[in-house]
């Protein structure tokens, strides 16, 4: 019964633009091997499913691996804008690859869509017209943390993150929302493995309470480690360690911890039931967060796409920041700078049977933009 | 900053220093032995950690594990050495460089096709998890305790495999001269094979060991590769005892590295110009260590040749 809903939904679709068909060619530039290949996989198939959905036969899309390596990415961008000459680029995951490709590619006429980085310096200042984040700026969640720490009545927290921008950003961001006093503050190496030096300054701080941002591997580590030291202070961090891809690895160690998120495969809404159950029946696991991204972020292009022809800019970005489409977080719109307007939860990591997940516990900042947007002029 | 504070974090510097010698033990082996630049040396500590975290979560025992990665990472250790090492010796470092990168990738995209894109779940044994209290009071984590005792007995075996066997004594030949004993009818390429694998069951050991408190994924093998040239170029080139040596000097400067150099700089600055000069220092610290070693002692500590 639901397969056939689905159907008659994406035959609906197909309806609904065929009328104003014009080809759009998407770039797709990912983090495919390596080891942050989860989060790009997850992201490329989220986007995938969303466009098989639609039955929109007139979007074409290139999928290419950056290697999580800058220099891969904008030659990728090059070879994709000028001898595929796509329409509009999509996919980085991470925030130094997306510095290094969206200016350029936005200078050059081209629509970029943001399924996951954010970086502070492309929502401020630095933002452009043809630049839609789909996902978050980066600091939203951290800040999220901080609301949800001051919320809780934690009063020296000790907060930690890897020594690169978009760590130095999510202890900002952890600050700017958060009340109580700091019992200590640690930038560490990125790509570091082991936290014991860390776990032993935290025991020693006599805090009440720990903020982390370390994604993908760095967080299974630190949670495997901190569990084993027999430290028992209450955890909190954004949604990036506590991915449905990661939780699995990260095992008993995780149970109970609190992470802030956008996105949850629990949010109450039609798209939302139906974008998890058709996730899992196409690739056999739970949508992650990341997943949940590329999906809302291949919608918004569908909906643009049904407006209005790519070959016009202007009435195809005034349709674009509509975001005239039904996203798995529930309400969603643009702020000025192109960056999301939307709630950002508390999730509680939980067991349901031998899966590890997140449930929804409340809601940390409600209708949440972001502070750089002050110095956007657009 | 508390005693307590310190001692542990000496202990965490000596843990990590040991994990890093059954690395770098390998590592210094294969250089010292035939003259071979392995940079797929990482790649077996991956190996090593998969295979144990594969089989701990089919059988549930830690110990069937470590010898499934034991024997994995031999195994992959001995069939590279036959199949594509071999073909390496004779020529320069750059082609040894080239080839065993394609390596590197070679295994990480299969180790990615046989288990997927995510992290495995590997986790301490029920009866090692957990603090136990050291006398003065410290509170350590006993599995990280027993990883020490595990590197201390490998490290002292290999001592006497090196200076007591007769094993040891044609790989100790196979230093000083590699012609040389191939004429006095060492079977050579049979002594080079069993040295390769016994260099990859080491560092699959300690894909093993280190899995269990970090996160198994594909390329975890790199960033320690890393840190094992370092120790092999501190300890001197194809010395078991350099590499020792070597791995407790960068585990202890790396460690109190990060703890001291913040508190350092927060003598004369603020809080966060103090962090971030610190631990930008800490990250540079055992660079800076090589460079100075290098200066003082071209060869490393204990090495016999330039």
């Amino acid at each position: 019964m639901k397969i056939k809903t689905l159907a008659l939904a994406s035959a609906l679709a197909a309806l609904g633009t065929a009328g104003l068909a014009e080809p759009v060619k998407v770039g797709m530039i990912t983090t495919l091997s390596g080891g942050g290949a989860g989060l790009g996989i997850d992201a490329r198939d989220g986007f995938m499913l969303a466009v098989k959905q639609s039955g929109n036969t007139d979007i074409e899309v290139v999928i290419e691996d950056d290697q999580r390596k800058p220099d891969i990415a904008v030659q990728l961008a090059d070879k994709m804008i000028q001898s595929e000459k796509v329409d509009v680029l999509t996919g980085i995951i991470w925030s130094n690859l997306a510095m290094a490709v969206i200016p350029s590619a936005t200078a050059q006429g081209k629509f970029y869509l943001s399924p996951n980085a954010g970086p502070s310096a492309l929502a401020g200042k630095g933002c452009h017209e043809n630049y839609f984040n789909v996902a978050w700026q980066n600091d939203n969640l951290h800040e999220a943390a901080g609301a949800h720490a001051t919320a809780e009545g934690y009063k020296s927290t000790f907060i930690l993150a890897p020594n690169y921008p978009a760590g130095v950003d999510a202890l900002t961001g952890f600050k700017s929302q958060y009340k109580g006093e700091l019992s200590g503050e640690l930038l560490t190496k990125l790509g570091q493995t082991d936290y014991a030096s860390e776990i032993a300054q935290i025991r020693a701080s006599g805090a009440d309470s720990v903020f982390f941002f370390l994604p993908g591997g760095m967080g299974i580590s630190f949670l495997k480690q901190y569990a084993d030291s027999g430290i028992d202070l209450p955890v909190v961090g954004p949604a990036f360690s506590f991915d449905q891809g990661i939780l699995q690895a990260v095992g008993d160690a995780a149970l109970g911890v609190r992470n802030t998120s956008q996105w949850s495969k629990d949010i109450d809404n039609a798209t939302n039931k139906a974008f998890v159950e058709s996730f899992q029946a196409e690739y056999g696991r739970l949508p992650s967060l990341y997943a949940s991204q590329g999906f809302d972020t291949a919608n918004l292009l569908l909906s643009a796409m049904g407006k209005a022809s790519v070959k016009d800019a202007d009435a195809f970005r005034a349709a674009l920041k509509e975001a005239d489409f039904s996203s798995t977080r529930g309400d969603f719109k643009f702020n000025n700078n192109n960056h999301p307007i939307q709630d950002i939860y508390v999730r509680e990591v939980i067991k349901e049977g031998d899966v590890y997940t997140n449930k929804i516990v409340g809601v940390a900042l409600e209708d949440h933009g972001d502070v750089y947007a002050a110095d956007c002029k657009m | 900053m508390s005693l307590l504070l310190l001692a542990e974090q000496v202990l965490n510097g000596l843990q990590f220093g040991i994990m890093l010698f059954l690395m770098a033990a390998g590592l210094t082996l294969v250089f010292g032995v035939m003259g071979l630049i392995n940079l797929a040396h990482g790649s077996l500590f991956m190996i090593g950690a998969f295979a144990a975290a594969a089989v701990a979560g089919a059988t549930g025992s830690f110990l069937l594990a470590l010898i499934a990665a034991l024997a994995a990472a031999a195994a992959a250790g001995a069939l590279v050495e036959v199949l594509v090492i071999r073909r390496l010796y004779a020529r320069e470092h750059l082609d040894q460089v080239l080839a065993t990168f394609a390596l590197i990738l070679i295994f990480s995209e299969s180790t990615r096709w046989l288990f997927g894109s995510f992290p495995l779940f590997l986790n301490i044994p029920e009866a090692l998890s957990g603090p136990v209290t050291l006398p003065g009071g410290i509170q350590y984590s006993l599995y990280r305790l027993t990883l020490i005792a595990i590197g201390l007995v490998v490290a002292f075996g290999l001592f006497l495999l090196i200076s007591r066997t007769r094993l040891g004594i044609q790989i100790r030949a196979g230093e000083s001269d590699r012609e040389m004993i191939a004429a006095l009818g060492v079977d050579i390429s049979k002594l080079y094979t069993i040295v390769f694998a016994l260099g990859a069951a080491l560092a699959g050991l300690a894909g093993a060991l280190v899995g269990a408190i970090q996160s198994v994924q594909v390329g975890m093998g790199e960033p320690v590769l890393i840190l094992a040239f370092v120790v092999i170029v501190i300890g001197g080139i194809g010395s078991i005892k350099g590499a020792l040596v070597g791995a407790i000097l960068v585990g202890l400067t790396d460690t109190l590295g990060g703890l001291l150099l913040p508190l350092f700089f927060g003598l004369f600055m603020d809080n966060a110009s103090a962090t971030s000069t610190g631990s930008a220092l800490a990250s540079m610290s055992i660079y800076i260590l090589m460079a100075i070693v290098l200066v003082v002692k071209p060869s490393g500590l204990y090495g016999a040749r330039a």
